[in-house]
């Protein structure tokens, strides 16, 4: 488990992470989203003591990292695929790296193995395409047989090969109980990967919580009805709807949401009204992404997750605006 | 001419090169200031007050545009636009002759500064006829800096070339300039004339900077001709630098 | 420690600058030791004469062991050491140690390979390992070499990029020392209290000098130690 509590960095002026605060559960895969420069990487780095806070803290199963015995055998993490000596052999990289943690030879043609990396495990690093220099990242990574693992954009610039072997890594991984937290800026491929979010935009959080919910709440539509006999609708609608999250008015048109268009024709038709539209309107998962994230600045962010993230909680991010999220 | 605006751009947008050439003079400057204000004709018996003697922290300087011409190349390769350098401009040699153009521009004026800048300051601290910049030989030590760092850029750069590898680059330069050709004076015999074809010591030479008390007289070549000599050295290494650069793979 | 020092040994030798470089320095020193004992003349050669390239193989030592840090932040492998072992002063204590041994391997080697091969071609009673000046000048080059890795690492650290740290310290010893003696009055006695003018003067007695050839070795390691020192406080305060 990784505990980030009010974890903030400063570089000079800039505000890089700005009071985060999130939890990653062991046993799932915690997806960590933000668009480029929100602030992953230097999270991230602080969580392995790379990057020191400016304030705040983290710890990884209730210890900071640095006071890890041999941290390989609890953290594993794959920040840079590039982080190696170019003229050092595969082999080498992870042959040191073992030795710094007491970790048998033998482990080292175990992992390289296990990304199938074998074959070249001779070769100088420097001369690997970017997707074997990921694998060969990922070796490193599991060389202590670490409990957590941290990724950071696993699946940069990989063909849907090279994707879809990690996706089913991490789920792999994750089923053995290990926690996993990676980062992306893509929020489809988290879709896939990840069980749990943690989003943040301009180094601050804005959701935790479940991949369900945050595609349910993203994706949440409206539909648009025009009608001669609108009063009504919205009347029968308001009586109908403990489903209904928004009415509002848009020019002689109503939008309505967390009612599907079906229930709202029936619900005309049962009453003889005249319909001249009913027009579903789907909001995209990243154009979601973008407005929630894209300009973090006029969102209230929450501190403090409380224990279930339920559908009120895990909104305590969105806009004030409510609906703004579904622009057609 | 394009090529030269391309360069010259990317040469004076990385941070090395304002560096280098900031230590370049105020390095040897500012010795040369520490020096003036500490030298006078009754602590120091044996300092002749010469222009040449205002020149004597320019070596400084020098070792320093060595590294700044050598990282003008090195660091396009370390980084991979040297890749993009050669999309843009596919013929190589006029890409690495505008290149070259550039730093040896940049160096002479580096060059100048601290030739004149060294001799500026000394005067302004010791005011007199001594000083003046009067015969062929007082003008070739001061300004003849300018020539002499020209062609320490284009022969540094010209290893970079070569070499490819800062590292490797920067140390071969400056073992080779500041202890090599020293060292090679140390073999017995034959080493003394060895010495006397050596570049650094060609560009002393012309010069004309007194290497201790060691014995000058009787050398194979005049100041001119010895600058000649350095400027032929520095055409030959550039020129291979541009031969491998244009034969090779980027 | 012991795996750390195991850690640094496989990560130096991984690499290819460490082998180029001890190549180098005991092809260019036993070679220099050849050149001068094949010309020489006038007078019999004498144990100092063979070590008149020992200069060279420091230079290069410390080019090699600045290297050793400095590529590490240029690949950025310092983050993965970093992550392997927190501690970041006992990593750094533990490379310096490895370097340093390495060095002074590389010093025993070039010292008494060029001793051996200027005796082989012009030897005499001179070129006998009599005074404890001649032990020094052999048997101490190792000794100074391992200072000077020492040194290059901390720079290396302090300055982390390859260029610079070289470029700091070959212009240092090389020129920057030397040019101290044109200052008047007191540039002598700077110049005799410069780090690596102080130590020629532990391997070459010839030198005359404010402090006996120990004492002058003593104070470059304290020259060393502060360094490091400073190295090690920066390196821990500073993000990896």
């Amino acid at each position: 488990m990784i505990e980030a509590t009010g974890l903030t960095k400063h570089y000079g002026r800039t505000v890089a992470v700005d009071n985060l605060s999130f939890t990653v559960a062991e046993g799932r895969v915690t997806g960590f989203l933000g668009p480029n420069g929100a602030g992953k990487s230097t999270t991230m780095r602080m969580v392995l003591g790379l990057d020191r806070p400016t304030s705040g803290d983290v710890r990884i199963d209730g210890q900071h990292y640095h006071d890890l015995h041999q941290p390989l055998r609890t953290v594993g993490a794959l920040l840079d695929a590039k982080w190696v000596h170019p003229n050092r052999s595969a082999r080498d990289h992870l042959r040191w790296l073992a030795a710094a943690s007491k970790i048998p030879r033998a482990r080292v043609d175990e992992v390289l193995d296990l990304v199938g990396l074998t074959g070249v495990a001779g070769k100088r690093a420097g001369g690997f395409s970017l997707g074997m220099s990921q694998r060969l990242g990922i070796a490193a990574a599991l060389l202590g047989d670490p409990r957590v693992l941290l990724f950071d954009e696993p699946v940069n610039g990989l063909d849907p090969e090279g994707i879809l072997w990690i996706r089913k890594f991490m789920h792999r991984l994750a089923d053995e109980g290990r926690t996993v937290f990676v980062s992306s800026h893509l929020l489809s491929e988290m879709a896939l990967t990840a069980q749990d979010l943690v989003v943040i935009g301009r180094g601050k959080l804005i959701y935790q919580g479940t991949v369900e919910d945050f595609v349910e709440h993203a994706t949440e539509s409206t539909v648009l009805v025009r009608s001669p006999q609108l009063d009504r609708l919205r009347d029968l609608l308001r009586a109908e709807g403990s489903e209904i999250t928004e009415i509002t008015e848009d020019g002689d048109a109503l939008r309505i949401g967390g009612v599907a268009s079906a229930a709202i024709g029936e619900l005309a038709a049962a009453n003889n009204i005249v319909l001249h539209e009913l027009n579903p309107q789907v909001g995209s998962l990243e154009q979601a992404f973008i407005q929630l994230t894209g300009d973090t600045v006029e969102y209230r962010t929450e501190e403090h997750r409380s224990e279930e993230h339920g559908a009120g909680e895990h909104r305590a991010g969105e806009p004030a605006g409510n609906g703004e999220v579904t622009s057609g | 001419m394009s090529l030269l605006t391309a360069e010259r751009i990317k040469l004076l947008s990385t941070r090395s090169p304002w560096w280098c050439g900031l230590l370049a003079i105020v390095l040897p400057v500012g010795f040369t200031v520490l020096l003036a204000t500490q030298v006078n004709p009754t602590n120091a018996p044996g300092f002749e007050f010469t222009p040449a003697a205002t020149q004597g922290t320019a070596s400084l300087g020098r070792a320093v545009v060595m590294v700044l011409a050598a990282l003008a190349v090195t660091s396009e390769y370390r980084f991979g636009t040297i890749r993009s350098t050669f999309q843009a401009a596919p013929q190589r040699v006029a890409a690495l002759l505008a290149k070259s153009a550039v730093v040896v521009v940049l160096t002479a004026v580096i060059g100048a500064v601290v030739g004149f800048g060294s001799w500026a300051v000394f005067r302004a601290l010791h005011s007199g006829p001594d000083l003046d910049l009067v015969t062929a030989a007082d003008w070739r030590s001061v300004a003849g800096e300018v020539l002499v760092f020209a062609l320490t850029g284009a022969l540094a750069l010209g290893v970079g070339i070569l070499v490819r590898q800062t590292a490797g680059a920067v140390a071969i330069l400056l073992v080779y300039a500041l202890l090599v050709e020293g060292l090679i004076g140390v073999i017995p015999k034959v080493g003394r004339d060895i010495q006397h074809w050596m570049p650094f010591f060609a560009a002393d030479r012309f010069l004309g900077i007194r290497d201790g008390g060691d014995d000058l007289q009787n050398l194979p070549l005049g100041p001119w001709a010895y600058l000649a000599y350095f400027a032929a050295i520095t055409v030959v290494v550039l020129g291979a630098g541009i031969f491998a650069a244009v034969r090779r793979d980027a | 420690m012991t795996t750390l020092l195991a850690t640094e040994r496989i990560k130096l030798f991984t690499t290819r600058s460490p082998w180029w470089s001890t190549l180098l320095a005991l092809g260019m020193t036993i070679g220099f030791a050849a050149l001068v004992a094949l010309n020489h003349s006038g007078g019999p050669l004498t144990v100092r004469h063979s070590q008149f390239g020992a200069q060279f193989g420091l230079m290069i030592v410390t080019v090699m062991a600045a290297l050793a840090i400095t590529t590490e932040y240029r690949f950025a492998t310092i983050r993965a050491t970093f992550q392997a072992v927190p501690h970041r002063t006992a990593v750094l204590l533990a490379k310096t140690a490895v370097v340093a041994v390495l060095a002074a391997v590389i010093g025993e080697v070039a010292a008494f390979g060029s001793w051996i091969t200027a005796r082989v071609i012009d030897g005499g009673p001179e070129m006998n390992l009599v005074t404890g000046g001649d032990w020094r000048a052999v048997a101490g080059l190792g000794l100074v070499y391992a200072v000077g890795a020492v040194i290059a690492v901390a720079v290396g650290t302090l300055i982390r990029q390859s260029a610079g740290a070289i470029s700091v310290l070959l212009i240092w010893p090389l020129l920057v020392e030397n040019l101290v003696q044109l200052i008047p009055r007191v540039g002598e006695d700077i110049h005799n209290w410069m780090p690596f003018t102080a130590v020629s003067r532990f391997t070459d007695s010839t030198v005359p000098g404010p402090i006996g050839p120990w004492a002058s070795l003593a104070y470059f390691a304290g020259v060393a130690a502060v360094l490091l020192v400073a190295a090690l406080a920066v390196a821990e305060k500073r993000d990896a």
